[in-house]
């Protein structure tokens, strides 16, 4: 399996370079290029980084078909040496045993222990190196991606080379967003090294662009033009430098608020996922349940535990453990509600107390069955990185979905609580015990159902947090106090009191924190919603009727 | 991911034994106190530590003990409660009278249990890198002191060309104190005020996109920027799965990190985390003779062969086997008479060289840095030429730089000696 892997690696990346191994075969006219490649391959096992860089650089110079695969395994510290031989190979690790490909001609060596091979080490210079030299040369890969990254990568750091190789691209290219990137870089080296009126055209072209670098050049160039004394050419190149900075900080502002809204969302749906199962347990039911959030500790364990049973499916792994933790946390919330908390109904204090020991029970079964360390919980392709709308705006992706699923919970629970019979049973017991009774409803395994389904949805939140945060076995107590707040704020036993709660805290807070620091801001919430309390004591969405006045 | 309920249960025994019979168990063992958090949130880091001195203990006695004597060890938890530290503290000294404690780990906890170990004239070992400003009678740091960890690493990043600073920490004494630290050696060396920012966040904190956010816009402005993080424990995750997921990559802006280690990285997916740096003076993938040996009797002894060694953990091994040395020299566990064994006495590192303890109660030791593999091992990019004196009293505050530490020296024999008005503070801390 991992072979397989690996060559479909070489050979996708090959096929990126638009050649292939056979064809490198019938180069052979040109040996003397060859030999400093293999040279420069050779080279790498040196310990020194400066010597590594000098033949980086020979590789990237080269014109080998082979450079842009050497350069981009080692960037992904694939490339090691034979240490007996200094053979320079890709290993592919497994376990305690690596296979190895010699990496000059492409054979495989078999299977070697990992104590016979060393990495070739590089360091973040080389790093930059590196990358800035398979940008060069993934120009012309055929993936729009590949080549969008490539050509942001070089304008970073424009110069003839790159130059070159964006007009060359030019005439070839078709995508209009690429075009459009490699005229930004035309336009900035033309700026950092033209005369006075190409200055100037470049600036027209440079002042649509959100890329920091040309904030920065443009900033820089205005700053080149001192004197009183100025010709009108640099007047008015010193005017159109004005005018493009503020027209470039004017938008950026606008996507630091659009940003500012989207950071407040998501730290809003993060605190919904976390109080929503709160909100039916405290406030449908009225039991304080200090474990809440050990519940959510055990949904990002099943997280944890699935992933070990499947090693090969990260990619769906938090989406399988979705059930599975809802339903674990929902028995284990059953079991707490039928051994415990169901003799302590009507005395809120003993059930604070009791719940208490029980997260404390929870937390520290944790660390003795698992482990006090925290446990790695990978995050699947699909929700790491950020979607890029422009240079100055980026939503992360799993901030993204987060959002989505958060409202997903919170629809499918106002439906199961409006339009089921279930619904209809746990919204009777909470208006009106006796009476529910009286009609037949068996109101004691209500209460275990619906604490049951407050600790199966904490359990789902747990998979979404596994995602943002530690999964340890304090990951509880970093959320219970919030979730509180948020139900408390919001009004109890509503569900959209959580939600508007949620969100006015998580956008409150990211609006606060870049102005006063996130401890500061921590604590001016705490205060605003201590003083709403005091002016509306059932929160934002109170409930009205004869429920609301026990 | 193993542990050892046989053990503790055995060890719990053990101290309940000898609770019962004290008078006749005193004669022929050296009893050791281990006082750190087996519950509570501190319980990740001090876990590994309390193992440590397990291991080394096992290994001394497997050895002959010390003094034709067995060691034994006497474990407490003080379950990351600061004022119960004190409280255990008190309770190792006067109930089980035991010669010597290895224990604590966050600032908070050490402070709390300074004045009981100073009163009952007690010998404490500290294993982990701290702010300075501190040398007790009482307590030897093993761990660094800023300028073994912080000030070096600093000047790696300026000789690799960066010029803007970001100090972002937790907030709390260490970072607090480490980062005026920095930011007063950073100004002493031409960095200019709107050139550093500081920002501090909460324990526990987990929603990082709009510092890291800050971050990204302070270190887009043309001028290479890096990040000093003296952020703690489990807030580092979520900020480093923020930074890769908003594309700042260890090429564009590195982080270095003083509370990042082997031990941190093995509960996460170190994708995210690869070239960022850390400053320790171990790493587990120095290459030595005894590094090799270290890890695998560690290894052997925890049942993991996965299970990776930290730099705390060099620094407790180095704590006990310089202790160990001065009690045979001193051929008496009385604190008063190892305390002055202690100085001038060398072990080899587990990095190669050789730490020496100070008469300032700090150790020399070498500094590394790492950059973050994807393995969560470090790949060693720098390191200092020799060992480097741990100093407790940094230079680049104006209020420290003319105070000194000396218990050896008669004409000083303080932790706060002011070098202008020749005075002790009386006060070590």
């Amino acid at each position: 399996m991992r072979n397989f892997v690996l060559l479909l690696i070489l050979f996708s990346s090959l096929f990126s370079a638009g050649l292939s191994w056979s064809n490198d075969l019938e180069i052979k006219s040109n040996t003397l290029s060859k030999q400093t490649f293999n040279d420069a391959v050779n080279g790498l096992s040196s310990k020194k980084f400066t010597q590594k860089k000098t033949y980086i650089q020979a590789i990237a110079e080269s014109k080998d078909p082979r450079a842009l695969v050497i350069l981009q395994q080692l960037l992904d510290s694939k490339i090691y040496f034979l240490k007996k031989t200094k053979t320079i190979v890709i290993a592919e690790l497994d376990g305690k045993n690596a296979e190895i490909w010699n990496a000059i001609s492409g054979t495989n060596l078999g299977i070697l222990t990992k104590r016979k091979i060393k990495k070739v080490g590089i360091n973040n210079k080389l790093r930059r190196q590196l990358k800035v030299e398979i940008a060069k040369l993934s120009l012309g890969s055929p993936s729009k991606k590949i080549r969008t990254q490539a050509a942001e990568e070089i304008i970073k750091g424009i110069d003839e080379v790159g130059l070159q190789l964006f007009t060359d691209r030019l005439a070839i290219e078709k995508n209009e967003s690429i075009i459009k990137i490699m005229q930004t870089g035309i336009a900035l080296y033309a700026f950092n090294n033209g005369s006075v009126d190409e200055q100037l055209g470049a600036v027209k072209i440079l002042s649509d662009s959100l890329y920091p670098v040309v904030k920065n050049t443009l900033k820089k160039g205005l700053k080149d033009i001192t004197g009183s004394a100025l010709s009108t050419k640099k007047l008015a190149l010193k005017h159109a430098l004005e005018a493009s900075i503020e027209k470039i900080d004017y938008k950026l502002s606008w996507y630091k608020q659009a940003e500012n809204i989207f950071f407040g969302i998501s730290l809003g749906s993060v605190l919904l996922l976390a109080a929503v199962g709160l909100a039916i347990t405290f406030g449908v039911m009225g039991v304080i349940n200090m474990a809440h959030g050990e519940m959510l500790m055990l949904g990002a364990y099943t997280t944890y535990i699935i992933q070990q049973i499947m090693p090969n499916a990260t990619a769906y792994s938090p989406l399988v453990a979705i059930p599975f933790a809802f339903i674990f946390t929902a028995l284990v919330g059953v079991i707490i509600e039928r051994s415990i908390i169901r003799h302590l109904y009507g005395r809120p204090l003993e059930t604070l107390l009791a719940t208490f020991g029980i997260s404390l029970i929870l937390q520290q079964a944790v660390r003795s069955i698992i482990s006090p360390q925290n446990r790695a919980v990978a995050t699947p392709d699909w929700m790491s990185g950020s979607l890029q709308i422009n240079p100055a705006l980026a939503l992360t992706y799993n901030r993204l979905y987060i959002i989505l699923f958060a409202i997903a919970v919170l629809i499918g629970l106002m439906i199961l609580l409006q339009k089921t019979r279930f619904g209809l049973q746990v919204r009777a017991v909470t208006q009106n015990r006796t009476m529910a009774k009286a009609m037949g409803i068996r109101t004691d395994w209500i209460d275990a159902y619906t604490f049951g389904l407050g600790s199966g949805i904490a359990g789902m939140a747990g998979v979404a947090l596994s995602q943002l945060t530690n999964v340890g076995p304090n990951l509880g107590q970093a959320y219970i106090i919030d979730s509180f707040m948020v139900v408390v704020f919001g009004g109890v036993g509503n569900l959209w009191g959580t939600f508007f709660g949620a969100m006015t805290l998580g956008i409150a807070n990211k609006y606060l924190e870049p102005m006063t620091g996130a401890v500061i801001a921590k604590v001016v919430i705490l205060i605003f919603i201590i003083l709403f309390i005091q002016k509306r004591p059932r929160g934002m969405f109170a409930l009205k009727g004869r429920s609301a006045e026990n | 991911m193993k542990k050892h309920p046989l053990l503790s249960i055995c060890l719990l025994a053990l101290s309940l034994f000898s609770l019962g019979a004290q008078a006749d168990d005193h004669k022929d063992t050296i009893k050791v106190g281990v006082l750190h958090s087996l519950s509570g949130t501190m319980a990740i880091s001090e876990t590994t530590l309390k193992d440590t001195v397990l291991m080394m203990i096992e290994e001394q006695n497997k050895a002959g003990g010390l003094l034709g004597k067995k060691l034994e060890a006497v474990v407490v938890d003080p379950a990351s409660d600061w004022p119960l530290f004190a409280e255990k503290m008190r309770e190792l000294i006067e109930v089980h009278e035991v010669d010597v404690i290895f224990g604590c780990w966050t600032s908070v906890s050490r402070k709390s249990v300074l004045p009981v170990v100073e009163e009952l004239n007690g010998l404490l070992f500290y294993p982990v890198q701290y702010e300075g400003e501190e040398s007790s009678k009482n307590v030897f740091y093993t761990g660094a002191s800023p300028n073994q960890q912080a000030i070096p690493a600093v000047d790696y990043l300026m000789d690799q060309g960066v010029k803007r600073w970001v100090l972002a920490g937790t907030d709390y004494v260490y970072p607090r104190t480490t980062n005026k630290i920095l930011e007063s050696y950073l100004k002493l060396k031409g960095v200019a005020e709107k050139d550093i920012m500081i920002n501090y966040t909460p324990f526990g904190h987990s929603d990082w996109q709009t510092i890291v956010s800050d971050i990204k816009s302070f270190g887009s402005m043309g001028k290479k920027t890096a990040v000093v993080s003296t952020i703690n424990g489990d807030a580092n995750v979520p900020f480093y799965k923020e930074l890769g997921n908003q594309g700042l990559s260890a090429d564009d802006i590195p982080v270095v990190a003083f509370s990042v280690g082997e031990e941190e990285l093995s509960g996460i997916d170190t994708n995210p985390l690869i070239g960022h740096l850390a400053a320790w003076n171990y790493f587990q993938s120095a290459e030595s003779d005894a590094n090799d040996t270290f890890i695998e009797t560690w290894q052997k002894f925890i049942g993991n062969d996965t299970r990776v060694t930290n730099d705390p953990m060099e620094a407790t091994y180095i704590g006990f086997k310089m202790w160990a040395q001065a009690v045979s020299k001193a051929g008496s566990t009385e604190v008063d008479e190892v305390r002055p064994a202690m100085y001038g006495l060398s072990l080899p590192n587990l990095t190669g060289g050789t730490a020496v303890m100070n008469s300032n109660h700090h150790l020399s030791k070498p500094v590394l840095i790492g950059e973050i593999q994807d393995d969560g091992q470090f790949e060693i990019v720098w390191q200092t030429e020799g060992e480097v004196v741990g100093d407790a009293w940094t230079d680049f505050l104006p209020e420290s730089a003319v105070i000194v530490s000396d218990w050896a020296n008669p004409a000083i024999n303080c932790g706060n000696y002011n070098t202008k008005t020749k005075k002790c503070s009386g006060q070590n801390f």
